[in-house]
């Protein structure tokens, strides 16, 4: 399971300090034991992503050598990468985990949400994400957000207070102070919880590749066909694209997000590696959002828009 | 792998303070491409000739709206030896809540003055909350002093005075830098213009403040957050305690108190999902075995046996107020401490920190929103709980609303005229 040598472990073990990453995966665990221990149906939300990836390993750590003790929770746009549902059914099957999977799908079949002229479907997992919370009667919904993705995510606290629309409120959001957090909500409330809200995406990088966790193979420089719109490679596919004059191409190309194909570009890339993940992200010029996603550069505003509505 | 310090900054709008901010994630390279074109993009429409770093520290458009910022924000930026996580709060004196959140956690707050007109009131309150939070370093960042012809005699006079102040407060570590935060001069680059300054750079200074206090001088102090029992065939009957070390060291041999209920007992073995350790630091999320089959759960604090918190009925201490509800004496609020949480009764508000002159005053009624105070509260049950001054984590508790949920007050086991007695000295 560990990459992590003895002689390393050893070293790390007998320190006289905890470095960047141990301090951040304490703090990780410490939310998660806080929210099993104060709230009664927690649900993690796991994609396959990267984030939700690190969550899922966090969440292992806490409760270990018990198991996880709450289900997993997918929103299934329907326009997903093969790879990463794959990885997403074998983990859930590996660690004996309940899956619930909230579907875009259904919600556009039974008229609940309707589809976009654009096909972009991120903006339309809402409403099955707030209709799996209450048909499940989650209190606590783990996210992966963090909050160096984002200016509205900067404000984000750990522990989210949402009323019974889903909906965020910037000036009812509880302080939080020194490591005590509070979990009290009105009935038909319920908390969105952050726990990697102080990592940054190469702490998440660093920590994969110090955990030796693996991740969907899209993450990694692979050929494929992809097509430009708005400046980004995006996967060509049933889902609705290329359309018009968008041309088909080849190229050697990576995923540094994961998410509804319509709306998540690739990057050129040869980093096929962790370490070469790391490099390309320590020189990289574009954030991971303003590089890979369509849909945070609708406005600038986009982000605290959809959270107000009730987005992850 | 370097390590990581949590800094909070304080300072009003004219200050300088989203100048300087930006000023640090755009000289350390965490300002990315797409930032930096957004930022130029506005700069330009309001017809900037450069591109103002502030900019990259606004928040949301409400803020940007009415020109103003609501809460603490975080910014993440590093360097190749440390990481920092820096709360961006805003220094308005109303907004003396979101100081004090940022503070909470800060190992080092930053205080910034303008050059031109020294330390002024509002120096001194973010001094004084910096001092009250417990935060063990301040670093003044002497800002603007390009208006003062970097004049060296300047910046020695607003440095004296303001490190006397903030050592009558208890701080015990003050360091000021001259700079200028829209030039970037002393911020990550060394001014070419003040050579008669040879102190480090604020980031070299941010780079160098130790993070690390020895925890052999503390106490231990565990949290139980949660009882782990798989009941699986692997591990039949194991029983760990899970938490993290907020003060002290775990170490296996260690005999430790369950608070409240007294009972001694000692740590057989401190579990991890990657292997076992001998001993836990601070910080440090682990799982405890305990010798004796004891009752523990969620709530309980787990002590040093021989230097164990206090466990009080009685709870008298500093609030800061948090939200717009008041309660009155009687009223029926929890207060949450460390993992465990009990109903209590206001018994009394005794007297106020009067935020603008720093005087203590005697105050009897409800604490309004931003008021720092003394309260007397009356728990329905013993709280283990420790002076905020030798234990920052467990010397710190919540007031929350019974009815709804809301955090009303931040509250510390220390008494306000410590902060007199030491401003006196």
């Amino acid at each position: 399971m560990s990459a992590i040598t003895a002689a390393e472990k050893i070293a790390r073990d007998h320190q006289d300090h905890l470095d960047q990453l141990d301090v951040l995966e304490s703090e990780s665990i410490h939310i998660f034991r806080e929210v099993a221990g104060e709230l009664e149906r927690p649900v993690l939300l796991f994609s396959g992503g990267k984030d939700s990836i690190v969550m899922l390993h966090l969440a292992r750590k806490a409760f270990w050598p018990a198991p996880v003790p709450f289900p997993v929770m997918h929103v299934d746009t329907g326009h997903n990468f093969d790879e990463v549902i794959e990885y997403r059914d074998r983990t859930v099957d590996e660690l004996g985990l309940r899956l619930v999977v909230a579907s875009v799908q259904e919600a556009i079949d039974s008229g609940r949400v309707r589809e976009r002229p654009d096909g972009t479907r991120n903006p339309l997992q809402t409403v099955p994400l707030l209709d799996a919370i209450v048909d499940n009667k989650f209190d606590a919904v783990f996210g992966g957000g963090r909050r160096d993705e984002e200016k509205a995510r900067a404000k984000e606290r750990v522990f989210s207070l949402r009323d019974e629309f889903g909906a965020w409120d910037p000036r009812r959001q509880r302080p939080e102070l020194w490591d005590l957090y509070n979990g009290r909500h009105r009935p038909g409330e319920h908390l969105r919880i952050f726990p990697l809200s102080n990592w940054t995406e190469l702490d998440v990088w660093r920590y994969l590749q110090r955990e030796d966790v693996s991740l969907p193979s899209i993450y990694f420089a692979h050929d494929r066909d992809v097509f430009l719109r708005d400046g980004m490679w995006l996967t060509a596919g049933a889902w609705g694209g290329p359309q018009g004059d968008e041309v088909i191409e080849r190229r050697r190309i990576r995923y540094r997000t994961v998410g509804d194909m319509s709306c998540t570009g690739a990057v050129d890339s040869d980093a096929s590696t962790c370490d070469e993940v790391i490099a390309e992200v320590g020189s990289s010029r574009l954030t991971e959002r303003g590089a890979t996603r369509a849909d945070d550069r609708m406005s600038e505003a986009a982000m605290e828009d959809r959270k107000r509505e009730g987005y992850f | 792998m370097g390590d990581l310090l949590r800094l909070a900054t304080a300072g009003s709008v004219d200050d300088g303070k989203s100048t300087l901010v930006g000023r640090l994630l755009y000289d350390t390279k965490s300002v990315l491409a797409d930032q930096l074109a957004a930022v130029d993009r506005v700069s330009r429409e309001r017809g900037l000739t450069g591109p103002d770093l502030a900019l990259l520290t606004d928040g949301l458009r409400a803020e940007r709206e009415q020109g103003i910022t609501i809460d603490v924000a975080y910014r993440y930026f590093s360097t190749p030896t440390r990481s920092f996580i820096l709360a961006d709060t805003p220094g308005h004196v109303q907004y003396t809540r979101n100081m004090v959140t940022g503070a909470s956690t800060a190992e080092l707050a930053v205080v910034l003055v303008d050059a031109r007109n020294g330390v002024v009131e509002q120096t001194r309150r973010h001094a004084t909350v910096a001092a009250l939070l417990g935060v063990p370093h301040v670093a003044l960042a002497v800002n603007k002093m390009d208006l003062v012809d970097f004049d060296e005699a300047v910046f020695d006079s607003i440095a004296k005075e303001f490190e006397a102040y903030a050592v009558g407060l208890g701080i015990r570590d003050v360091v000021a830098v001259p700079l200028s935060a829209l030039d970037g001069d002393n911020v990550v680059e060394r001014s070419l213009r003040m050579p008669w300054y040879s102190g480090p750079t604020f980031l070299e200074h941010l780079e160098a403040v130790p993070v690390f206090v020895n925890p052999g001088d503390e106490a231990l102090r565990f949290p139980v957050q949660y009882v782990i029992r798989p009941q699986s065939a692997e591990y039949p009957d194991y029983r760990g305690y899970a938490g993290h070390v907020a003060s002290g060291v775990a170490k296996v041999g260690d005999q430790v108190v369950v608070q409240p209920a007294g009972r001694v007992t000692t740590i057989t073995g401190i579990d991890t999902f990657d292997g076992p350790l001998d001993e836990a630091l601070p910080g440090r999320s682990v799982t405890l075995r305990l010798a004796d089959d004891v009752d523990i759960s969620r709530g309980d604090l787990l002590s040093a046996a021989d230097d164990a918190a206090e466990v009080t009925q009685d709870l008298k201490g500093t609030v800061c107020w948090l939200a717009e509800q008041t309660v009155s004496v009687r009223s029926r609020v929890l207060v949450k401490s460390g993992t465990r949480t009990v109903r209590a009764l206001v018994q009394s508000f005794n007297e106020r920190l009067d935020i603008d002159s720093l005087d203590i005053v005697p105050h009897v009624e409800p604490f309004a929103l931003n008021e720092i105070g003394s309260v007397t509260l009356r728990l329905a049950e013993p709280l283990p709980i420790d002076d905020y001054r030798t234990h920052r984590h467990s010397g710190a508790f919540l007031i929350i609303d019974e009815a709804d949920g809301t955090t009303l007050a931040a509250g510390m086991v220390l008494a306000l005229d410590e902060l007199r007695t030491a401003r006196c000295l």
